[in-house]
């Protein structure tokens, strides 16, 4: 085993697991909610603050993705077996393309379908893509499949978690809960 | 002084013959080649859209500008916002209530030249069944055979009714709306 791996993860790591979940969820539900709204200026409101959280997640995704290259994850519990190595690393690697790959995919559809994103409405940001309406209709089909994709992976994570602290008994899940493992 | 005045006559007729000739009236609209457009900010993004059929009946002459005069006809209902929900949203009785005001009008009411090619335009423009004055700057060249007038001038909705109820808040669609044409129009044959 990687005798260089940390027992656990930084403070600065569990923050940002906690924060990007919380604003995950969040603005998933609201992208959810706001699209099957009828037209109204409340509906162009939530999509100005849905694009504002997206930005805000893409750019903590990038910086933790950063952060989770150079501090390593600790350890997985001795005697886990091999296909649990293998699934915990594919799901968090798809996890962190998730991460980014979601936000990225809402910029493109907003610059296909000719509304630029103006974070909080002081700071217009470049448009990716010419417009282009049909181009536009593809990538948010796109957006919402990956948001799906990642609720499933979200579902299985923390699934994995539960496992861990209520058949395994490990301290997989209190490495994010410190709480957890100081009882 | 007669023989001045034989010298001068044959050149004041040519000079008013030259003037003449380059006198044009535009006054056919090239439809397909021309734009009407306007934008606007929303959630302060800046959008744009266009009217897609509009008609005229122009007369100018840039030679003569106070004998001009431009009257539009615009079919509101072939406004495109960028997006079919927005375009029927738009058309409906909050906003633009095409159906019991298909059409926009433009009348000018007076052209004075501002010299360098630009002028000034006033008129009455009519939207939603309200009318009020406006002006706009025109500028002008030659392409070709065609005229070609360019502008800009900046409307309030509000002013309009274009907008109400849960609209009339100018928090998510500002107020200020900029409408911008492009003109090709053809000389009289």
């Amino acid at each position: 085993m990687s005798s260089s791996r940390p027992g656990s993860y930084t403070r600065t790591a569990i923050r940002l697991h906690w924060l990007l979940a919380l604003g995950l969820s969040a603005t998933l539900a609201l992208g959810f909610y706001m699209s099957d709204l009828p037209f109204s200026p409340a509906k162009l409101q939530y999509y100005s603050w849905h694009k504002w959280a997206g930005i805000t997640l893409l750019l903590l995704a990038v910086f933790r993705l950063g952060w989770r290259l150079t501090h390593p994850a600790p350890a997985a519990p001795a005697g886990m077996p091999a296909w649990q190595h293998a699934a915990s690393e594919w799901t968090h690697r798809l996890l962190y393309l998730l991460m980014l790959a979601i936000p990225l995919s809402g910029w493109l559809m907003s610059s296909a379908k000719g509304v630029p994103t103006v974070y909080f409405g002081v700071l217009p940001l470049p448009d990716l893509l010419e417009r282009n309406v049909e181009l536009g209709k593809q990538l948010g089909q796109l957006h919402g499949a990956l948001n799906f994709g990642l609720l499933g992976l979200v579902a299985l994570h923390a699934a994995a978690a539960l496992k861990h602290y209520v058949i395994d008994r490990d301290e997989v899940l209190g490495r994010m809960l410190p709480f957890l493992n100081k009882a | 002084m007669k023989i001045r005045l034989a010298y001068t006559l044959p050149l004041l007729l040519s000079l008013l013959a030259s003037t003449a000739a380059q006198a044009v009236e535009y006054s056919q609209l090239l439809a397909d080649k021309s734009s009407l457009g306007f934008s606007y900010r929303q959630m302060n993004v800046p959008m744009d859209g266009s009217f897609k059929r509009f008609k005229a009946q122009l007369a100018f002459d840039p030679a003569q500008p106070a004998k001009a005069s431009a009257a539009f006809e615009i079919e509101v209902a072939s406004i495109d916002v960028g997006s079919a929900e927005g375009n029927s949203e738009v058309s409906g009785k909050l906003w633009f209530n095409t159906a019991t005001h298909p059409t926009a009008r433009f009348v000018s009411s007076g052209i004075k030249a501002l010299g360098n090619n630009r002028f000034e335009v006033a008129g009455k423009l009519t939207i939603k069944g309200k009318t009020l004055d406006v002006s706009t700057p025109v500028s002008f060249k030659a392409d070709g055979a065609n005229g070609v007038f360019e502008g800009a001038f900046t409307i309030k909705r509000a002013d309009y009714a274009i907008g109400e109820g849960m609209w009339a808040d100018f928090g998510t669609v500002a107020n200020d709306v900029q409408i911008k044409f492009r003109l090709l129009a053809a000389a009289k044959k």
